[in-house]
């Protein structure tokens, strides 16, 4: 094991063994690389390929979920065309914030749902609770394994006729509101959606687009990890539609008011 | 005839003695207590006819509110203020400091003090002492050259922007500010703005709070405003326990008076200061 490095200051009951007032790394584990694995670690310790943050809001008559289409490598904005918003069935949404490939990999699983619940063909399609609730499952199992999906999904959806929008994040954390958003979103975004609710809790569908599209303009404006292009997924009683590629109009006026840092 | 330095440069610079000992302590289980902080909104941005600046109220200590109407407004020349994030104690010296030095500015120039100045200074010191004194400022003031806001962050750099933010709420009321700044708002569109952004950061940043105070600066005076508006109302009490008069009936009365039997005047002698 690794020499405790308060040694000298606190030192262990046994050699190798617990000092009071330190942390303990229990032998045997497995958390820490082992030598029997030739001291690899193979769980996720970092996102690589990234998406950054969704925004959903609760209007009247239906859920809209709005978000970028930016795969970042790191600082660089390798992927400019990744649909981190995905349709599940006709009456589900589901997006994602953070690792692409963590979202890829369930977004296979959930397609491969979908297929067995076509051929089931029993009348029961999957509903947006029971996909959140079946999300939580599995993200709080990973996480307890110390190998998250380093992901916060946004489901969105009519559960039995009114709308429903939930999010989980990498730790399992699950709650659903009228207006989530994920990533940079919660801090920058989030203040915006709250207040335009609070004047109008039952926003019609154009107002919430518009909500939505202002949100992303300043999302495009301060976050560093944001892209131009968008997606945005409306779910109502009719049906799902997701529009792609839709550009935003920025005003860079303010820069001839900018001169120097004085 | 002799030009005399105004701003005074302290020799030596920050004292780093004491952090190697503090290191040491804090790795031993005895880490230093939190800083006041004032974990804040502040915004300022230039409208038609000037500056306007605001701040929340709220000052923290680690987790708790230790000042719930704290003053982030501070005074630096009659047409310059500066609004103020980071630890309560080094803002209030700096900004005390620095309001001094613009004094004996003015006084030895004769003329009306120009934001650049002030910002020169402030820059100056917060870059000499490294980012150890926390101080995040939005300086707002308007001169010969028209109106100025600057952002100047712990560690010296600074910002002269139209339109700025800083503190644990900025992300919020930035957005708002986004969202709404044009240029040549005026002064009721400008307040109003101002307080979206500061109660944006008040309702959505927990270690932003309390109420909104503004500071309006035009080429005629620098108005300050507080509260601009009280957001969080403590709440009202429904009831009393208290019992009225007369509720408990009185059986019997018997009155004692104290009487002055004698009064005795004795003078104390002047004692000398306690020096020792």
């Amino acid at each position: 094991m690794y020499a405790n490095p308060n040694s000298i200051i606190n030192p262990s009951l046994w050699p190798n063994g617990p000092a009071p007032g330190c942390f303990f790394n229990f032998p045997g584990n497995g958390v820490t690389p082992s030598t029997s694995n030739g001291g690899i670690i193979t769980r996720t310790q970092s996102p690589v390929t990234t998406g950054t943050s969704i925004l959903g809001i609760i209007f009247d008559g239906g859920v809209m979920l709005a978000g970028d289409m930016l795969g970042s490598y790191g600082s660089m904005a390798k992927f400019r065309s990744i649909e981190r918003i995905i349709k599940v069935n006709n009456s589900t949404v589901l997006g994602a914030t953070g690792d692409i490939a963590d979202f890829q990999h369930l977004q296979a699983i959930i397609e491969q749902k979908v297929i067995d619940e076509d051929c089931a063909d029993d009348g029961f399609t999957l509903k947006p609770k029971a996909l959140h609730t079946w999300l939580t499952r599995v993200l709080y199992n990973r996480r307890s394994k110390f190998d998250p999906l380093w992901n916060t999904f946004l489901v969105a959806g009519i559960e039995d006729g009114e709308p429903y929008l939930g999010c989980v994040d990498k730790i399992g954390t699950a709650f659903s509101d009228s207006k989530i958003a994920t990533g940079y979103g919660a801090h920058i975004a989030l203040p915006l959606m709250r207040e335009a609710l609070e004047k109008k809790p039952q926003m019609t569908k154009e107002e919430a687009r518009a909500l939505l599209i202002n949100c992303l303009r300043v999302l495009f404006y301060r976050d560093c990890r944001a892209l131009n292009k968008h997606q945005i997924a409306t779910i109502t009683n009719e049906g799902v539609t997701i529009e792609n590629n839709i550009q935003l109009d920025t005003n860079w006026e303010v820069a001839n008011f900018v001169v120097g840092y004085e | 005839m002799a030009s005399t330095k105004v701003v005074n440069l302290p020799n030596g610079g920050f004292s780093f003695e004491n952090c190697q000992r503090n290191n040491f302590m804090s790795n031993q289980g005895f880490p230093a207590p939190k800083a006041v902080k004032t974990g804040t909104t502040i915004a300022g941005f230039i409208f038609k006819d000037g500056v306007i600046l605001g701040a929340d109220t709220r000052a923290t200590e680690g987790n708790i509110v230790a000042d719930k109407n704290c003053f982030k407004l501070h005074y630096m020349a009659p047409n310059i203020y500066c609004a103020g994030a980071g630890t309560a104690a080094d803002l209030e010296m700096t900004t005390l400091q620095m309001s001094s030095q613009l004094e004996l500015h003015r006084l030895n120039t004769g003329r009306q003090v120009k934001v650049a100045t002030a910002n020169r200074l402030l820059k100056q010191m917060l870059f000499r002492y490294q980012g150890h004194i926390g101080a995040a400022l939005v300086l707002g003031g308007i001169d010969s050259s028209g109106p100025h806001v600057c952002c100047i962050y712990p560690h010296g750099s600074t910002d002269t922007l139209p339109f700025v933010a800083m503190g644990s709420g900025s992300l919020a009321a930035m957005a708002f500010l986004e969202s709404g700044w044009k240029p040549n708002m005026e002064l009721s569109e400008a307040k109003v703005l101002m307080r979206n952004a500061i109660c944006g950061g008040i309702f959505n940043d927990l270690m932003s709070g309390s109420h909104v105070d503004l500071c309006v600066i035009t080429r005629e005076k620098a108005e300050m405003i507080r509260p601009f508006e009280v957001a969080n109302v403590k709440g009202e009490r429904q009831g009393s326990y208290r019992y009225p008069r007369g509720c408990t009936a009185t059986l019997s009365t018997r009155v004692i008076p104290i009487e002055i039997e004698s009064t005795v005047v004795r003078p104390v002698g002047e004692e000398s200061m306690d020096t020792a």
